[in-house]
């Protein structure tokens, strides 16, 4: 397997707090990976990092085999972000949205891209509809819909299925297995949710406090720390030394 | 040819954002011209009355001709930073900036907007001038244009000082958006020519672009001479003030991303 993505000693200073510490970990191409953490530890921080949103304070970012500090947008295109923190906007209608990102990534024939994430999303009794007037599970599906508009070979997600219910959100794990193995996609994404990380990665990376203390499989994590569910692991994890 | 066909859709892509919120909304549209045209009337009703005691004031429709003039700044400014704003208000930036999105191709549609919607806004208001004033700006012909594009241009030179403090600080800088174009009136010599202020604020006068666009016109309108120095005067200084209003908006993006500032932006 090769790693799209290779993060070395990264590192993220905000006046006196380290926010992130000396981050170091890889991706492989087609992997799932959950981004784990209390609040504080950093997920967030690491996240925007990654997208280029924050620039680190030191340590190296490489992806898709290029310097993604000094030259994100040569990579920029071939990745793509959702996060129930970020809005799209709430006036436009889902189509229009859909088309403006669309134009944005550079991505062609919009019309038939637009139908086909609408019918993987389920959202054509909905394209024509302004944003604001959904509720915020349906939102949650345009933005992850946004996100897939340029077929992303990186994608990343912050708790994907925030406010979904769990008929939906079930669907919507399906959804991710199936993209990742129709375009070999890599997917990062940052849940609180440990059933859903149980169900879904293939790794998991435990934050906390900034520095990466756990990475591997769930099953080799529960095995390490003798637990039944990850959920336990998260709580003993955030125990062990609060 | 491939990067710039690229850069052409991102900007274009952003460009139909601002399109598409403009057109959801009638009363949006109605609104951009209702102000400036309301401006026009009023100050064409002071122009008739000041007409027979004031004729320097009032000649070859001066007044109502500053004041459409005047207003083509504050629509520039105002369309600029709104479609900026609106960013904000719908915490829309995260998203823009995690795409191939260029800071400056964002600066590029905003512009383009803005001219879009100042353009909306002033053409209905001058073309009413003709039959409630008989007052046409189109007869200024080429000089007009020349006004308009450096009033155009001031409005985004300030607009980028605008939009690299919200940018910085966030929403609470807000009101800087409304406030910025009233602090530079009183030395643009609108309705006034530069000889009237005190010799401090001539000195400050001097280095507004506004200044000389104003100048030009009464000159113009008045002793029907058109002053060239007068036009260049206006573009150097609001190539100067447009540069560093960019570079201002650039370095405060990159401070932005330095503290984490662009995901943060919102209401």
């Amino acid at each position: 397997m090769n790693s799209i993505l290779q993060t070395q000693f990264l590192t993220k200073r905000f006046s006196k707090v380290l926010a992130v510490d000396r981050l170091s970990f890889s991706l492989e191409k087609g992997t799932i990976t959950a981004l784990l953490g209390g609040n504080g530890a950093g997920k967030t921080t690491t996240l925007s990092m990654l997208l280029g949103l924050l620039r680190p304070t030191s340590g190296i970012i490489r992806l898709f085999d290029k310097d993604f500090i000094r030259d994100r947008f040569s990579v920029l295109h071939r990745m793509n972000f959702s996060s129930p923190y970020v809005d799209l906007p709430q006036r436009l209608t889902v189509r229009e949205n859909l088309m403006v990102y669309a134009k944005m990534y550079g991505v062609s024939r919009i019309q038939e891209r637009i139908q086909e994430v609408s019918d993987s999303f389920r959202l054509d009794s909905m394209l024509d509809r302004r944003l604001r007037k959904l509720s915020s599970g349906q939102k949650t599906r345009v933005s992850l819909a946004k996100s897939m508009i340029n077929k992303p070979e990186f994608l990343l997600l912050d708790e994907p299925t925030a406010s979904l219910d769990p008929e939906t959100t079930e669907w919507i794990r399906r959804l991710l297995l199936q993209y990742r193995k129709d375009r070999g996609a890599t997917i990062l994404f940052a849940s609180h949710d440990m059933r859903e990380v149980e169900l879904l990665c293939d790794f998991a990376l435990l934050m906390k406090k900034g520095k990466l203390i756990e990475k591997g499989t769930p099953h080799a994590l529960l095995e390490r720390y003798e637990r039944n569910t990850l959920e336990e692991v998260f709580l003993q994890v955030n125990k062990d030394d609060s | 040819m491939v990067i710039h066909r690229f850069c052409l859709s991102r900007i274009f892509a952003l460009f139909i954002r601002y399109y598409f919120l403009l057109r959801s909304s009638w009363p949006r549209i109605i609104e951009i011209a209702y102000w400036p045209t309301m401006q026009m009337v009023v100050w064409g009703f002071v122009s008739q009355h000041f007409a027979p005691s004031s004729p320097e004031l009032t000649a070859g429709g001066l007044l109502v001709s500053v004041v459409l003039v005047w207003d083509t700044l504050f629509r520039s400014h105002i369309s600029y930073t709104l479609s900026f704003l609106e960013e904000m208000w719908s915490r829309n930036l995260g998203n823009l900036f995690v795409s191939p999105l260029r800071p400056w191709e964002l600066v590029m549609a905003l512009a383009s907007i803005s001219f879009l919607r100042t353009l909306i806004g002033m053409i209905p208001a001058a073309l009413l001038a003709v039959p409630f004033f008989g007052v046409s700006v189109f007869e200024m012909g080429f000089p007009l244009l020349a006004f308009f594009s450096n009033l155009i241009i001031t409005g985004w030179a300030m607009s980028q000082f605008v939009t690299a403090i919200l940018i910085r600080y966030g929403l609470g800088a807000e009101s800087l958006t409304w406030v910025l174009p009233f602090l530079i009136a009183p030395f643009s010599c609108i309705y006034y020519p530069l000889s009237t202020l005190p010799e401090w604020m001539q000195e400050v006068s001097v280095l507004i672009p506004t200044t000389y666009v104003f100048e030009g016109m009464r000159s113009l309108l008045l002793e029907e001479v058109w002053r060239q120095d007068l036009l260049y005067a206006a573009v150097g200084l609001n190539l100067v003030y447009l540069t560093i209003g960019v570079g201002t908006f650039l370095f405060s993006f990159r401070l932005a991303r330095q503290h984490g500032l662009l995901l943060q932006c919102g209401e």
